[in-house]
């Protein structure tokens, strides 16, 4: 078990612990969860729930105010438009969910305030100098009142990695409390960057840390790290949450990100979610998948599932 | 055992998609017996649908690496392939010996009309263009030109009847103008699979630019026909039902199906798989 002491900002004493993590054993039970069949209707619902939890992210230097409107319109109604006809057809098929959010770069925000309007999807911004983190708390404070103030409702900041790492975990903890102050309504995800912490110990106790401090979620990685999430990095945070739910009674969310391309991936977070915190979890308030990619190969599924036969990827948009 | 005694290995027969040796997913596989005889030469693989998707999007995915390779780089591999094979004559004859009772002059006769194949098709990679390609006379300031290009990823079903030069005719023609292919091989001869697919592996091919599968057409050709990135189907069998079944689902995605071809070894071989562009270029004054 891994203790530090953290002072809050009242003045009073938080003891944080981790466990130490067999890194061994959290492989294997991650690798186990790859092996469930889940087929026909329980896949179609699994598709359907994952399609759900998609925060649909575009974070490029190259993005524009229109990369971001068609991305909005798309996590309005996923499904392309030439097979909206054949989609309306089937049976079950009439009613493809939204995705739960967009996540954009702050700049972006009143873009997608705009688009989304008379929506319940979500608007997620990255702050906190995204994705380095490599700023003085001030700026790191005012990216995300900006954030806030144009309308964003969902929050995702990186912790500061070069403070972990030299264990400044004081620190750490403070920058999250005072962009949580900053904050306000809007959720906070906070981002560890795990393909850069080097250890499922550090990972988890960075999970703890950020927990503490207030994370209405915490999210593996900004996608611009390689390894992004992987399955035993998020099994280690789902731990991390069922064991402060157990002490606190407060349900954390979680948020792998990065590198979850395929429906076959997101089924298997799904199972894990499901076999490590229960089925309170597999709902958008409490589970989302940052990704792109994965929304086209989940309508793609959808279709392979409902009518038997594969689409071309040309029908789906690239972004 | 003494020690003396070689010990036989025998080889393990397996598909061949995206450059990769796996076994199926369904983990099924047929028997193929040493002719007239109850032996079993080999278990090969029983392809699943779920194989052919995994080779379908490996073939896509090397479709246009493969397309925008110079055409002169294509007739290289085609020619290397050759020499692979040649290089494999002994694995060929014998496998068609042991499975579908050739001699061996007339294994070995087969082995030398697909090396010549390979051959004649590299030689028109690079030319085939110039020979069908026009300049087409137009009233107004406009240069009209049309030349040919690749239709993409192409599903081959090979005929019952296994005739090796036949079959590497026809994925030749396929490969040469920068398509892709998906071959299903029926149980006939597809033993020859394993050096076929051997060949494939060592001749600089780009992975995914020819995908072997064993199997039954009538498990999979609806999965064939109903794909929508299959561009265009060659279905080189003579069942009259799945003709007709694959080219009211080819309708979908408007997918060209090749019916079985006489005259392998010519030019039109190669036009059965490209599709025409025509262009409109402005002189000015």
């Amino acid at each position: 078990m891994r203790t530090i002491s953290i002072q809050k900002e009242n003045g009073n004493p938080l003891v944080i612990s981790a466990p130490f993590v067999d890194e061994v054993g959290a492989n294997e039970r991650a690798d186990s969860f790859t092996k469930r069949s889940i087929k026909k209707d329980s896949k179609l619902s699994a598709l359907y729930l994952a399609i759900s939890m998609c925060d649909l992210t575009t974070l490029e230097g190259a993005d524009t105010p229109g990369k971001v409107q068609q991305m909005c319109a798309k996590a309005r109604y996923p499904v392309p438009p030439d097979l909206i006809s054949e989609y309306l057809n089937k049976k079950n098929l009439s009613s493809i969910p939204s995705v739960a959010a967009v996540c954009v770069y702050p700049s972006m925000v009143p873009v997608a305030v705009k688009a989304l309007q008379g929506t319940n999807i979500g608007i997620a911004s990255v702050s906190t100098a995204f994705p380095s983190g490599q700023a003085p708390l001030e700026i790191k404070v005012e990216d995300t009142r900006f954030a806030v103030e144009k309308g964003a409702t969902e929050i995702d900041m990186v912790i500061n990695r070069g403070a972990f790492l030299s264990g400044r975990y004081q620190q750490v903890f403070d920058e999250i409390v005072e962009i949580k102050k900053v904050c306000g309504d809007a959720h906070l995800k906070v981002i560890l960057e795990t393909g850069e912490l080097g250890s499922y110990d550090r990972v988890r106790l960075g999970s703890e840390i950020a927990m503490e401090a207030g994370a209405d979620f915490i999210k593996t990685s900004t996608g611009k790290v390689t390894p992004a999430a992987t399955l035993p990095v998020t099994l280690v945070m789902l731990q991390a949450i069922a064991d402060h739910y157990r002490r606190t009674g407060k349900k954390i969310g979680m948020k792998p990100a990065g590198g979850i391309r395929t429906a076959k991936q997101a089924i298997h977070y799904l199972c894990m979610v499901n076999e490590t915190l229960g089925s309170d979890w597999l709902t958008p308030d409490l589970f989302r998948f940052g990704a792109s990619a994965l929304l086209n190969d989940l309508l793609r599924q959808i279709y392979k599932e409902v009518t038997g036969r594969y689409y071309y990827d040309k029908a789906f948009s690239i972004d | 055992m003494s020690l003396n005694k070689k010990m036989q290995i025998a080889k393990t027969f397996k598909l061949f998609i995206g450059g990769d040796f796996p076994r199926t997913e369904s983990g099924r596989s047929f028997p193929v017996y040493r002719f007239k005889s109850k032996d079993i030469y080999a278990n090969l693989c029983l392809a699943s649908r779920k194989d052919l998707r995994n080779a379908i999007t490996a073939a896509q995915g090397a479709q246009s690496g493969w397309q925008n390779r110079s055409a002169y780089n294509r007739g290289q591999i085609l020619y290397r392939m050759a020499e692979m094979m040649e290089g494999k004559r002994s694995e060929f004859v014998d496998t068609m010996s042991d499975t579908l009772g050739y001699t061996s002059a007339k294994a070995n006769t087969e082995v030398d009309k697909a090396i010549d194949s390979f051959i004649y098709f590299a030689g028109f990679t690079d030319k085939y263009q110039q020979l069908v390609g026009t300049v087409n006379p137009v009233s107004g300031p406009h240069h009209n030109f049309t030349s040919c290009e690749a239709v993409g990823v192409v599903g081959l079903i090979a005929a019952k009847k296994f005739s090796l030069s036949d079959l590497v005719s026809q994925i030749a023609a396929i490969i040469a103008s920068g398509n892709t292919v998906v071959v299903l091989m029926q149980t006939e001869g597809a033993a020859t699979i394993s050096p076929l697919a051997e060949v494939m592996a060592t001749s600089d091919l780009p992975k995914g630019v020819v995908n072997l599968l064993t199997g039954q057409a009538e498990e999979l050709y609806t999965h064939f026909g109903s794909h929508m990135e299959v561009h265009s189907l060659s279905y080189q069998d003579t069942d009259k039902k799945i003709l007709g079944e694959i080219q009211t689902l080819g309708v979908e995605n408007m997918k060209r199906i090749i019916k079985p071809i006489n005259d392998l070894k010519s030019l039109d071989h190669i036009l059965n798989y490209v599709e025409y562009k025509t262009v409109w270029h402005p002189i000015g004054n």
